[in-house]
């Protein structure tokens, strides 16, 4: 049944609906291939008997005819969303065993639309990295390889395990979280779809808080339709999340169009940025000759505080988790470190040998930059300059409707080649001004550079229309022709 | 008492020092549910049975404001005459305790929903012109913490999250004191404004409201001088007993050559004094930065026009009205003091009873058979109708003010209505002259030698001989009956 694994989420659901197999056999395909795949380390925690119990369900139901979106479609889902009564730990030591009695409403929604659980996916630690190496569980190691060479790639991060998972065909989808950058670039990396909606479409509520005015959960497919078909189930208005947007969720799916007639494709000139290899300008140009073919018309646009854009993330995105991360103290869940004598000794025992060197960077850096002294030359500098990016695609939007990046400086690293955490941040610098403005992006497919490895292709919409993000990403996997899979070395 | 005019000083080696006074006060919001999560707030739960995923700072969980607190908090502002802000945020406050599950506070540093107001004090009740206006800096909303208990088990400290995000109100002062009586007068008035609210249900003992109070010495007219904050007081009478040790510590520290640290300080019940808890070098850095979990909260004029309508008369509006009527300012003032006695004494004016003769009553007779009997008056065993009655009773001659005193003592054991135990003890005012003639010509015969000397000027007999008939008849002679036929017969 391996063949099944091959099929888009669009497929298994008419193929469902249409008798060609049942939910169960998917589901058993899939269990099946994501238990001969642990050499990826891209999961976590395997459930197959909830993917079992979610197919017999649609299986049952298909009887009686009417079945919800993702009736038997199995997902995997990222460590940090809270699945109940299933460990969930974002990647973190100092969450080792926790079981959440709750169910984070993005995967309660997935339940609702019928589709099961595969597993918990392999991330980097609270959300933080851009290549699944700061996991206590160790890296994910990317399907991909560059042409003749062994050398263990990263998927990227911080959702590299739902990345790897849906390139090695061990799971149709997955969910993401993207704070900056956490979709889109471990998507351009494996060669998937990725979409981070706008901030507040999809609730935060069980999620793991990394930065609170940042984080967004996503859906990482094969396809743009895909994608589609999962933002629907994931996203909603949530009374639980004070942020979450009390708006009606769209029928992205059906208003999916690559006719791009009449739209205007925003090309940034500040993105043209040194050190850039020249294979990832070329697909640039080419993705936008594709959305031209597609009927758009590119327009040079100006985004000129995107340089401050990096910076001003790492000062907000650590700032919040500073804080978002103080609840872990050993007190009340999770790791705590006994034999010590004070409630600071355990603080400090419990918070030292729980968290690893990356989210520790990071709670230092936030702390440091809201210290009184500081808080004003950092935090209300950057909280200022994210207002004026946010006034950049603003005035961007009144020229064109969709921008088109690229999604990443580079393709896919080795692991353990990229030690520098500066150069590791620059992983986002396309990715990162889109999520301190809250806007909907994705990444696509391009194609593959000279070592054999995928580029992606970044489209950044307007507040609240995702869905002209996803019909410029239609235009350009129609046209990419995107078929190349890893050789499965596992 | 006092001078109330007379300013507050402290006799030091070197002159007369004056006390400045701020207080903070921290006033937990009476509602069901706490600041952001739907878990329930009643006091003496048994440990950690009130206490959401949110409170509890589980993952991934995230506050969502309580409309009800928000909604006290403006109606207390709204009594306090201060101004709305309709757009006001939230702050974390960040420090490690094991009380605090979040690692932070969610506060208002920034954007305080309650901006300036002022509350009137009265510093002596019988004096209409002693007042003095004490401004208000702010009221922000903010979570209370949970609560450690460090007898349960001897090594460790356990941790209950009952109280754990229960909305509270910091109600900030401006430095407007100047004496442990002007802290006291304020902070009375503070609590019978929440109480009259709502908002607050004023309980010191059980910690509803505690204060912060920050005190500073100086010459009179000098610069402020440096300040402590003596933290959590939870009683009128401990406020002004940290000002006044407060005070007199700092003096003496000044005048023996020393400087006042800018310190947090505790205050010792047992022995009436204050001790330092933390200096300002290990103050925390509480990193406060908007909650990015939290939008804006932003309240429009329908939301404001309710909590104005649902304000009800305040104390000293009802003060004024009282004294309108003929009550005198200091009957008014102690009637208007708490909610539940205004109440009360309201339900007695809505029954058409002389408003005067009534407070008279309430003040004299009511409070003091409560007091003797321990009782609040929202324990009172005599409901304002049939303390109306009783009113009603002595006024239409039913019964005499003597009878009256000892039908109110029945009432107070029996509950039963006044006319109740009038009828059924027979204790109706009798106005048949010819009684009261024959026990008169009983007294004056068996009294002849007293009207032999009233009849020879000394004219303060009189009374005895009405009270000698109105004891032969058990008080039910209709006194001023006894009078006339009195003087009918000597003079």
């Amino acid at each position: 049944m391996t063949e099944l694994t091959t099929k888009t989420i669009a497929e298994l659901r008419d193929g469902l609906r249409g008798r060609e197999f049942t939910a169960r056999e998917v589901a058993e395909a899939y269990n099946e291939a994501v238990s001969g795949a642990k050499a990826l380390n891209a999961y976590t925690v395997e459930t197959p008997t909830d993917a079992l119990a979610a197919a017999d369900t649609a299986d049952a139901a298909r009887a009686s005819g009417d079945l919800p979106s993702l009736a038997g479609i199995p997902l995997g889902i990222k460590d940090l969303f809270a699945t109940a009564g299933v460990d969930t730990t974002a990647g973190s030591h100092i969450l080792k065993g926790f079981k959440p009695p709750y169910e984070s409403t993005v995967t309660a929604n997935l339940r609702k639309a019928g589709a099961g659980m595969l597993g918990k996916l392999n991330m980097d630690e609270f959300a933080m990295g851009s290549s699944n190496e700061t996991s206590t569980y160790g890296p994910v190691i990317s399907p991909w390889r560059r042409k003749g060479s062994n050398v263990g790639l990263t998927p990227g991060g911080s959702s590299g395990g739902s990345a790897a998972a849906v390139a090695a065909l061990i799971a149709p989808g997955a969910t993401g979280t993207d704070t900056g950058g956490s979709i889109r670039q471990p998507a351009a990396f494996v060669g998937i779809c990725g979409i981070k909606p706008t901030y507040g479409r999809c609730s935060r509520w069980g999620i793991v808080s990394f930065a609170s005015s940042l984080d967004q959960a996503g859906p990482m497919a094969r396809t743009v339709r895909d994608c589609a078909i999962l933002l629907e189930a994931m996203a909603g208005f949530d009374p639980k999340d004070s942020t979450s947007l009390d708006l009606p969720v769209p029928q992205w799916e059906a208003n999916l169009s690559s006719n791009l007639a009449g739209k205007r494709v925003g090309i940034p000139k500040e993105y043209r940025i040194d050190g850039v290899p020249a294979e990832i300008n070329a697909l640039w140009d080419q993705g936008i000759e594709w959305l031209k073919d597609a009927g758009a018309t590119p327009v040079e646009i100006s985004l000129p505080h995107t340089k401050y854009a990096l910076p001003t993330y790492y000062i907000i995105a650590p700032a919040e988790a500073s804080s978002n991360l103080a609840r872990y103290d050993g007190v009340r869940y999770g790791l705590r470190v006994e034999g010590v004598k004070t409630l600071d000794d355990m603080y400090s025992a419990t918070r030292a040998d729980g968290f690893g060197a990356e989210v520790k960077r990071r709670i230092m850096i936030g702390t440091y930059v809201l210290s009184a002294g500081f808080y004003d030359a950092y935090f209300t500098k950057a909280q200022k300059v994210r207002t004026l990016i946010k006034q950049d695609f603003a005035k961007a939007f009144e020229q064109c409707d969709v921008i088109l990046t690229p999604t990443a400086p580079s393709a896919a690293f080795g692991i353990g080649e990229t030690t520098d955490p500066l150069a590791m941040y620059l992983n986002d610098v396309f990715a990162v001004p889109a999520s301190l403005a809250g806007l909907p992006a994705m990444s696509v497919p391009g194609g593959l550079d000279g070592q054999g490895l995928p580029l992606g292709l970044h489209l950044i919409g307007n507040e609240l229309d995702e869905q002209t993000v996803l019909n410029a990403g239609l235009a350009i996997e129609e046209r990419a022709g995107f078929t190349a899979r890893p050789e499965k070395w596992w | 008492m006092a001078d109330a005019a007379a300013p507050f000083r402290i006799k030091g080696e070197t002159g007369e020092w004056e006390v400045v006074v701020g207080l903070e006060v921290h006033a937990q919001v009476v509602s069901n549910a706490k600041l952001f999560s739907g878990a329930a707030t009643a006091f003496g739960a048994e440990p950690n049975t009130q206490v959401s995923l949110v409170d509890a700072a589980m993952p991934g969980m995230l506050p969502v404001p309580n409309r009800e607190c928000i909604r006290q908090a403006v109606r207390t502002g709204l009594a306090l005459g201060a101004k709305i802000n309709k757009w006001s945020r939230f702050d974390r406050k960040n420090y490690f305790y094991a009380d605090l599950p979040q690692g932070y506070q969610i506060s208002q540093l920034y954007h305080p929903l309650v901006g300036e107001g002022e509350v009137e004090v009265l510093l002596d009740d019988k004096d209409e012109t002693s007042t003095k206006r004490i401004g208000i800096e702010r009221i922000h909303v903010e979570q209370d913490a949970g609560k450690l208990m460090h007898d349960q088990h001897p090594t460790m400290s356990y941790v209950d999250l009952n109280r754990s995000g229960v909305a509270l109100m910091e109600i900030v002062s401006r430095p407007d004191m100047r004496s442990p009586a002007e802290a006291g007068a304020y902070l009375r008035k503070l609590r019978s404004i929440l109480r009259y609210v709502g908002s607050c249900d004023g309980n010191m003992e059980e910690g509803s409201m505690r204060a912060d109070v920050n005190v500073s010495v100086r010459k009179p007219g000098a610069e402020f001088g440096t300040r402590t904050e003596t933290k959590n007081v939870n009683s009128v009478r401990f406020v002004m007993a940290v000002v006044e040790h407060e005070a007199k510590r700092q003096v003496e520290l000044i005048e023996s050559g020393g400087t006042v640290a800018q310190e947090t300080r505790l205050f010792d019940p047992d022995k009436g004094v204050t001790r330092s808890l933390r200096s300002k070098e290990d103050a925390h850095d509480y990193r406060y930065f908007p909650d990015p979990d939290l939008l804006p909260l932003e309240l429009d004029e329908a939301f404001l026009e309710d909590c104005r309508k649902s304000i009800p008369e305040l104390p000293d509006a009802k003060r004024k009205r009282y004294e309108l009527m003929g009550i005198s300012p200091y009957n008014a003032s102690v009637l208007t003091a708490e909610v539940e006695t205004a109440g009360w004494f309201d339900a007695l004016l809505a029954t058409d009873v002389d408003p005067k003769q009534a407070s008279n009553w309430t003040v004299a007779e009511l409070f003091g058979a409560l007091n003797r009997r321990g009782e609040s008056m929202a324990e009172s065993p005599v409901s304002p109708a049939h303390a109306a009655e009783l009113l009603k009773l002595v006024a239409d001659g039913t019964i005499s003010g003597t009878i009256a005193k000892q039908v109110f003592e029945i009432m107070l054991e029996t509950g039963d209505p006044a006319s109740k135990i009038v009828d059924e003890r027979g204790l109706r005012q009798t106005s048949d002259t010819g009684a009261i003639d024959a026990e008169i010509d009983k007294v004056l015969a068996a009294n002849a030698d007293k009207v032999a000397e009233y009849k020879g000027g000394k004219q303060q007999l009189f009374g005895f001989f009405v009270g000698q008939t109105m004891k032969a008849m058990q008080g039910k002679a209709n006194p001023q009956l006894v009078n006339e036929r009195l003087r009918a017969k000597l003079d």
